[in-house]
């Protein structure tokens, strides 16, 4: 993976430097509130509802164990323990002292980690397929362009204080585990039929109070023209997004206002003008960054003492099936420690934990971690004989749930446990949700099922692309839950139509569990997932498991 | 016709902390909403208002939230209010865990 050299180190001490005379400043007063709040945001500092929040980057989602082990010093020295992995690839510490933040950046830029334009009206950090440079299904590791983005976007002058936030992710596998078109750009890996490498561009994308589905801007991009075609995207974006009104900043209102066909035409026009100002610099560096992302070593060994395991010991079995992916390299397993322990707060870690994560990515996992926007940890390179080990060291520490992509594999905003912007929870909410189907003992009889919950409109918890999308609101003074249902994260990407009325706190649970009904006798057989049962019914029979006295009434 | 003023407290988060504080009657801050002035004036807490936002060194997003008198001091009226002065529900943390949860 990417190590800093002179410069990064040189840029990343100054900043942090810069950073806590900010802080020095508002502290003695010198800088008042809205003097400082922009410059706190390019550093990733929020205040939440009970205390600061510091949200750090973990660039397209991929930390070492010395990473891993620094976070975990963190939560420890200045947080309450724990850290909270987010749906976009990064962590947030929920606890600091605005007066602690400056020595937490320092002890992050110690291990090559910062906070730098994880909020504020910028290029956010660039998220990817947390599988990538492992996945059986890919054409190249797509982390080496994540990491030229990164470094083209880190304080790119033209795009700091833009009209809104702007977030790009990038993906090489056949299938999309990185949300692609939910993303205001997106990178896909692609080859044409001559086998050459280029780039698919889909733009437009997003979720939040108007979710769209992102559009392809361009079919093949060669390689070399990646970061001036970006830039005259973003650029072209920067100057006719609207000002006027926040919600309808992004470039998804953008594209659907002019239409596809006239944004095209203008990056056309604006890579014209800038193509030729990028004279090879950036595929020099392109080329460095590459080879930092060497595969590793990977070694040939027996696989007996996995056979064995899985052939002896059921639950070992049951966290196999479910837990683990297939490898590019033979005898390797890509292994997705869940985050989501039945009536656990999604996606939090507590020190420990993430001390143990590091200490088995460097005894079998080639020191690399990743985090994924489902909240998980992952090994991605783990070879089989090592897994029964690794198996009861995660048993150890409570990290062996083997719930991945099942019902209680939710992905849950903060809500307003913690964000200021929150209308309604939204932890408690999965946290209930996954008790409630442990307890029923229905889970891997269901199968394949994703909920995602959202604590207000802005979408941090995807739940218009949740199988089951629960969106939490405010209504008249109390927390009120709407359902959308069908909505779809992958290549086939789509929004979840709602499903009627909202319902009370104490009533969503209950609502789920018909929801998951409908599913178990409609579904044709145990083969047809949630999401393809639904497609072929459509809304009205889940509809009527849903609202049983509308039904009634209508009877 | 204007809507009827609802009782309110001045509240904000601490500059350092970044804890919930209240305006107390004398004009400094408490960490516990029942040790609140209830202001039950819309002019005097428009007034308070503004004195909270003077100590920009100690506070930070002063703003006037609803709250009701209560047996030992003002309570909240929306559940917002109420994770504000109590901590987050899925961990002991906060004003919850500091004995200050205004209860």
């Amino acid at each position: 993976m990417y190590a800093y050299n002179d410069f990064d180190n040189a840029f990343l001490a100054e900043r942090n430097k810069q950073f806590r005379a900010q802080v020095e400043r508002r502290v003695s007063g010198a800088l008042t509130e809205d003097e400082f709040k922009p410059l706190r945001l390019m550093n990733g500092v929020y205040l939440q509802l009970h205390a600061y929040m510091l949200r750090v980057a973990i660039p397209y989602g991929t930390l070492n164990s010395r990473q891993m082990s620094q976070l975990a010093l963190l939560a420890e020295k200045w947080d309450k323990g724990y850290g909270h992995f987010t749906t976009r690839q990064n962590i947030q510490f929920n606890w600091p002292k605005l007066s602690d933040i400056p020595d937490m950046l320092d002890a992050l830029a110690e291990v090559d980690m910062h906070a730098i334009q994880t909020s504020g009206n910028t290029i956010r950090n660039v998220t990817a397929d947390h599988f990538a440079g492992a996945a059986a299904d890919e054409i190249e590791d797509p982390r080496p362009i994540a990491e030229l983005i990164r470094q083209w976007s880190t304080d790119h002058p033209e795009f700091q204080f833009m009209g809104r936030k702007f977030k790009i992710a990038v993906s090489a596998g056949e299938k999309d585990r990185a949300v692609l078109k939910a993303h205001d750009l997106a990178v896909r890996v692609v080859k044409n039929d001559a086998g050459d490498v280029g780039y698919q561009i889909l733009v437009g994308g997003g979720l939040g109070r108007t979710p769209m589905i992102g559009k392809v801007l361009n079919d093949f991009l060669p390689r070399a023209d990646l970061l001036p075609y970006i830039e005259a995207v973003v650029s072209v974006w920067n100057q006719i997004g609207r000002r006027d009104n926040k919600y309808k900043a992004r470039i998804k209102i953008t594209v659907h206002e002019h239409g596809l066909d006239d944004i095209r035409a203008r990056v056309e026009e604006r890579f014209a003008a800038i193509r030729p100002t990028f004279e090879g610099i950036d595929q020099t560096l392109f080329a460095d960054i590459q080879s930092h992302f060497a595969a590793p070593d990977f070694r040939d060994a027996p696989l007996a003492a996995y056979d064995i395991a899985y052939d002896n010991d059921p639950l070992f079995r049951s966290w196999a099936d479910t837990n683990l992916s297939e490898h590019r390299a033979p005898g390797y397993s890509i292994v997705t420690v869940s985050l989501k322990k039945h009536g656990a707060t999604p996606g939090d870690a507590s020190a420990d934990q993430m001390r143990l994560l590091a200490d088995l990515a460097k005894q079998y996992g080639h020191d690399e971690l990743r985090i994924s926007h489902e909240q998980n940890v992952i090994l991605p390179h783990v070879h089989k004989s090592d897994l029964p080990a690794i198996y009861a060291a995660l048993q150890q520490a409570d990290l062996h749930t083997a719930n991945i992509g099942m019902i209680s594999d939710i992905i849950a905003c903060p809500g307003m446990d913690y964000c200021a912007l929150a209308t309604a929870r939204s932890i408690p909410v999965a946290e209930q949700i996954a008790t409630r189907f442990d307890e029923l003992k229905l889970e891997h009889d269901i199968g394949h099922l994703q909920i995602k919950i959202s604590g207000c409109i802005n979408a941090c918890g995807h739940h218009h692309v949740g199988h089951i999308g629960i969106l939490g609101l405010d209504r008249a003074g109390v927390e009120n839950y709407q359902i959308t249902l069908g909505g779809d994260a992958t290549w086939d990407a789509a929004i979840g139509e709602r499903a009627g009325p909202g319902f009370a706190y104490d009533e969503i649970v209950p609502a789920v569990e018909r929801i998951v009904q409908a599913y178990l006798d409609l579904r044709q057989s145990q083969d047809e997932t949630f999401i393809e049962a639904y497609r072929r019914l459509g809304l009205a029979p889940f509809k009527a498991y849903l609202y049983p006295e509308a039904q009634a009434h209508a009877a | 016709m204007a809507r009827a003023f609802t009782p309110k407290v001045v509240t904000a988060n601490a500059l350092i902390e970044g804890d919930v504080i209240y305006l107390t009657d004398a004009g400094t801050w408490t960490r516990e909403l029942s040790q609140a002035a209830l202001l039950t004036d819309e002019a005097d807490a428009q007034l308070r208002l503004l004195e909270a936002e003077q100590k920009p060194g100690e506070a930070v997003g002063a703003y006037l939230a609803d709250a009701i008198a209560g047996p030992f001091g003002p309570e909240p009226t929306h559940f917002r209010e109420e994770f504000r002065r109590t901590g987050p529900s899925n961990y002991f943390h906060g004003k919850q865990a500091e004995g200050v949860s205004g209860h």
